[in-house]
């Protein structure tokens, strides 16, 4: 699928929490048919310091309205200014970038593990799968109630588990302490989150023989395969992270 | 209009090309831009043989830049003869190769494989790497080094030698000049200024190498003045980089004396940017009223 650059029309920006919120955009043309997992890379302007482009997960997609969402996560000063962008803004955008999450066997139990930003490429995924005929079940860690982001969208898709750190909501701990883990038997658990939870969920796959796919975050400045910056070290040595992920199978990451 | 410029009688169809490590092998920008429309490529570093690279992160961003420890990393030129060098004969433009070494044998022994490749028709000589623990920036702050580098692969390669210049000298002139002395057909510079950045949250280096290589725009008016010296200094052409992220950051090296440019890290915020700045390039010779590029190139240099 070829990759474009263009200025897009934000045409919703919704804030969820301090934390966490929506951008969406509507097509110049159609918009191209988004693989889940794939990502945008977006310019932020208005700043010296925000001098590279920030990659973005695919959230959500409409192709009838010809929309797509992208959940942000405010961690710095460049996704701070994209918080600020109003309706009727364009954002530029270079996308659709990286590869997918594999489509799985017709059998497989599927579980979505999610936590913080890591529940942006997920709602994607399990939509996809849900309008595929797969009956995915979802568990999601946040920090406490008041964190937790696109339940109701995720209750669409499937049974969605909790888990908080504070107990506030759900199970109390780690999304990998969830009892879901045990009373449930699954061969294939799609992960995103922060990298010591895709780790903890790497362990856990591979220990009990699960088939399961991580999409990482890299640090990257050019998302196109030409820099190098965003590799992690696997068995078929440095890959990038913009064009050989950001989805990786964990038998083939070395971490 | 006349674009071109020439390295000896080596054509050049325009003046921008794009900086080794920024722009791949082509293909990853063909998707925005005809690769062939450039005046030429500067393909990524090669070695002789295979390299992982440093390891992750590699990357910083930094006000107005970016600082990069990638260290190499590539398949080396087996690899290279084999899977790259087919896909790029298509490309209607020159392409150069930018080889590296640890050693002054491997920069010769790769200079002699690549001259028997007829598409590529120069190579660009880093003596000016920042990341490589051996080799490469070594030999581009020692003048003894640069001139025995370039010696050794002079006499081995019988196409045009560009030699990328470091700018983490005291004097770049006088490295512009000893490569000039040994038979250089042209210079190119800068290569990235070593720096640094420290993550507080995490209090640790920001790279895993602790220093890298700055560029962007936050580098340009170094690099600038280091083009306008040299090409006071030199008689062969000059290729200028540094920063450049727009048409009249291009111009301003073309005034101080730059034959031609490379765009670098532009690329990665806006992939059809070289292509942007060729067209941007074109109106300012006709808006002045040039019907020719070296009307310009140097221009400042000759008017009081």
């Amino acid at each position: 699928m070829a990759k474009r650059i263009e200025n897009l029309k934000i045409i919703g920006n919704k804030r969820l929490n301090n934390d966490f919120f929506i951008l969406e955009l509507s097509g110049n043309d159609k918009i191209p048919d988004f693989k889940p997992g794939q990502f945008a890379q977006v310019r932020v302007e208005g700043s010296p310091e925000t001098f590279l482009r920030r990659p973005i997960s695919i959230h959500d997609i409409d192709y009838e309205r010809n929309t797509f969402k992208l959940l942000i996560q405010i961690v710095g000063k460049g996704t701070k200014t994209l918080s600020g962008l109003g309706i009727g803004d364009k954002l530029n955008l270079i996308y659709p970038l990286g590869n997918s999450f594999t489509v799985p066997f017709e059998n497989d139990r599927i579980l979505l593990v999610g936590g913080g930003c890591g529940v942006a490429p997920l709602l994607f995924l399990g939509k996809y799968l849900k309008l595929n005929g797969y009956n995915p079940d979802i568990v999601l860690g946040f920090k406490n109630r008041d964190r937790i982001i696109e339940f109701e969208e995720y209750l669409t898709i499937g049974e969605v588990f909790i888990t908080t750190e504070d107990g506030s909501k759900g199970e109390k701990g780690y999304v990998t302490d969830h009892t879901v883990f045990s009373s449930h038997q699954y061969n294939r658990i799609y992960c995103c989150g922060p990298d010591s939870m895709m780790k903890a969920v790497a362990f856990y796959c591979q220990k009990n023989d699960i088939t399961c796919e991580v999409s990482l975050e890299n640090l990257m400045a050019c998302g196109i395969g030409a820099c190098l910056c965003c590799v992690v070290d696997t068995v078929k040595g440095n890959l990038c992270t913009c064009v050989d992920g950001p989805v990786f199978n964990i038998n083939d990451l070395k971490w | 209009m006349n674009l071109g410029f020439s390295i000896g009688d080596l054509q050049f169809k325009n003046p921008v090309l794009t900086a080794s490590g920024t722009f791949g092998y082509g293909s990853e920008y063909d998707d925005f831009l005809e690769v062939s429309r450039l005046g030429g490529i500067v393909l990524k570093g090669t070695t002789l043989e295979p390299r992982e690279g440093n390891r992750y992160p590699r990357m910083a961003e930094t006000p107005s830049g970016m600082l990069n420890a990638v260290g190499l990393q590539n398949k080396g030129i087996d690899y290279f003869e084999k899977s790259i060098y087919p896909r790029i004969l298509n490309y209607e433009t020159n392409i150069i190769v930018n080889i590296n070494g640890s050693y002054i044998e491997d920069y010769v022994a790769l200079a002699e494989r690549i001259n028997k490749l007829e598409k590529i028709r120069a190579v660009e000589l880093n003596i000016s790497c920042p990341n490589v623990k051996m080799g490469g920036m070594a030999f581009g702050t020692n003048l003894d080094s640069a001139r025995e580098v370039t010696r050794e692969v002079r006499a081995v390669y019988s196409k045009k030698l560009i030699v990328k210049l470091s700018p983490n000298v005291t004097n770049i002139v006088d490295f512009a000049r000893v490569v000039e002395e040994e038979g250089a057909d042209s210079v190119s510079l800068i290569n990235t200024l070593l720096g640094m950045s420290v993550n507080v949250e995490k209090m640790r280096p920001a790279l895993s190498t602790v220093t890298g290589g700055l560029s962007g725009p936050a580098i340009k008016p170094v690099a600038l003045r280091m083009v306008w010296q040299v090409a006071n200094a030199v008689k062969i052409p000059v290729i200028g980089m540094g920063g450049i992220m727009d048409t009249s950051d291009a111009l301003e090296f073309l005034l101080a004396g730059a034959s031609a440019i490379q765009i670098g890290t532009a690329s990665f915020i806006d992939p059809q940017i070289s292509v942007k700045i060729l067209e941007g390039i074109e109106n300012y010779l006709i808006k002045k009223g040039f019907s020719d590029l070296k009307e310009i190139v140097g221009y400042i240099n000759r008017v009081s």
